[in-house]
């Protein structure tokens, strides 16, 4: 069972924007209030309202500021949680069998049932996408909403992951990254969707699109540069000011 | 990595208890009675003492026999797996020598190649991690099974395989650190690779996630003592290899060996504290951390 399904059949996964995300957690909250109440054990707190609190979340919003060698520093929000990598390291490290990825979607899930808590598998995984529950001893993760994306009793436009749901802004897409003619893969070609350190080889589903350039202000006139300045010196009050301060 | 007290006293105490029982599965010494009996006490109490202890730091411990299940894709199964597999030859073949006087020695190599399989699936939970650049290694594999197989030997009393064997590890230990010093940035990981903004100039973590701390950075990013890392990194060396090494030049009488065994026990302890407190979890990145 924790061996890795050949191919899956859909790649169900995210597309973020790191262009339009604002940084404002909304994500962060409304994935931490739908998880903690239906799939698997709740998320817990710990001394949450003492001086150290902590808790487990599934998504959590880094921000990362990036100074280009010409121009200024840009300040970036980074949502992140679990990739659902077709290469999932996670899964095969695993003793119990109980993580494993979906072959009919690609999901990445954990069975809490059979998890030892041994934490082996947030060892493995490079992006910090695994939180060990500290109150029910057992492994967390992203499930992708797994009970609302084919949940019938919720109305068509809440069959999305809460995160994508929530997202003000519009940086949350959810799709099939493995039709390419789907929405999200065809924003993923337009973008240049990236993955995160493709060096351990992990092939992640989800994707980032990087931001977009920052707009450069045209100049009007391209001869501007070269006039003379029109602005002369003050006239009036302001002018007796300005020379009497000059004397002081 | 934070430094587990569980699994340091797992991997030192299953390690020397495998080595150990090796050498008692090849022969080396050959021993029956009570003679025996208290050799594989010893080595029966290290490793399963070992196994025991490695039950600590699982969050639902009463579920172990699921662990037995995924021989087939995962090292820590594999592990579980060998460990029993191990012991239970082994018992059989203790079980012979010291009740029934007689020992059947084709059982006692088959124990002893589980016992080596063992240490190398105990190392293998840890080489085969490419988050941690410095584990994931073929050094990692390699010193486990020399400590283990020399500190087995030590325990054995064969002060000349002991002595050859902690010797390779001395060399083995500081290949392991000279080329582990550079082994992260050898594989290329950064702020730019993980958040794959690298290409637009230099990518500094500006704000956590949280203000609090979180299982990720206990378990992960551990930085607490590694400002003494290179202090630490000669008191192991002294006590693991050089101290035994002096021991058994200078006699190979039992009052020294055991005072041999001892310092290289501690330095054991004390390399392995090092072996989790130096290693560097790329997840460290996205938090501007190593």
């Amino acid at each position: 069972m924790t061996t890795l399904p050949q191919t899956t059949d859909k790649k169900l996964g995210l597309v973020i924007d790191l262009d339009t995300c604002v940084g404002c957690h909304a994500c962060v909250v409304s994935c931490k209030g739908w998880n903690t109440e239906n799939y698997g054990a709740p998320l817990s707190d710990q001394d949450a309202y003492g001086a150290d609190p902590s808790g487990t979340f599934l998504n959590r919003v880094h921000s990362y500021e990036v100074t280009p060698e010409v121009g200024p520093a840009q300040l970036i929000h980074f949502p992140k949680s679990c990739l659902h990598c077709d290469d999932a390291p996670c899964v095969t490290v695993c003793p119990t069998g109980a993580s494993y990825k979906r072959q009919e979607d690609g999901i990445v899930l954990v069975n809490e049932d059979a998890c030892i808590g041994c934490g082996l598998c947030a060892w493995a995984c490079p992006y910090g996408a695994r939180e060990m529950d500290q109150a029910a001893g057992v492994m967390k993760k992203c499930t992708l909403c797994v009970d609302r994306i084919y949940n019938e009793n919720l109305p068509e436009e809440d069959r999305v992951p809460s995160c994508v749901r929530t997202c003000p802004s519009g940086a949350r897409h959810f799709g099939d990254l493995g039709d390419e003619n789907s929405d999200v893969s065809k924003l993923v070609v337009e973008r240049g969707g990236m993955d995160l350190m493709p060096e351990q080889g992990t092939k992640p589903v989800n994707k980032y699109l990087p931001p977009r350039p920052k707009d450069v202000v045209p100049e009007f006139d391209i001869l501007a540069p070269y006039l003379e300045p029109v602005a002369s010196s003050q006239k009036g009050f302001l002018s007796w000011l300005d020379k009497a301060l000059e004397k002081i | 990595m934070h430094p587990a007290g569980s699994v340091i006293v797992f991997t030192v105490a299953s390690g020397l208890g495998f080595g150990l029982l090796t050498w008692l599965g090849i022969g080396v010494p050959t021993l029956k009675g009570w003679h025996a009996f208290w050799y594989y006490a010893v080595a029966f109490g290290l490793a399963g003492g070992g196994l025991l202890a490695s039950t600590f730091h699982l969050g639902n411990p009463q579920r172990f026999l699921k662990a037995f299940s995924q021989w087939r894709s995962s090292w820590l199964s594999r592990e579980g797996c060998l460990a029993v597999a191990s012991m239970a030859v082994m018992g059989v073949f203790a079980i012979c020598s010291i009740f029934m006087g007689s020992i059947w020695q084709p059982l006692g190599y088959i124990g002893a190649a589980l016992s080596v399989l063992t240490i190398f699936a105990t190392s293998m939970i840890y080489a085969q991690l490419k988050t941690v650049p410095r584990w994931n290694h073929w050094t990692t594999p390699c010193l486990f099974l020399l400590l283990s197989l020399g500190g087995g030997a030590l325990l054995a009393l064969q002060t000349w395989s002991a002595g050859i064997l902690i010797g390779l590890a001395g060399v083995v230990q500081l290949l392991a650190w000279y080329l582990g010093d550079n082994q992260f940035k050898r594989r290329g990981s950064n702020t730019g690779t993980a958040t794959g903004l690298g290409f637009r100039g230099t990518v500094r973590s500006f704000e956590s996630p949280h203000t609090g701390n979180n299982y990720l950075l206990k378990e992960m990013v551990h930085k607490v003592g590694r400002k003494h890392a290179q202090k630490l990194r000669v008191i192991a060396f002294a006590l693991m290899i050089v101290s035994p090494l002096i021991c058994l030049f200078i006699s190979f009488s039992i009052p020294v060996v055991a005072v041999a065994l001892v310092l290289h026990i501690l330095g054991i302890f004390t390399q392995r504290w090092l072996f989790f407190a130096e290693a560097e979890h790329v997840v460290g990145l996205y938090y501007g951390k190593r």
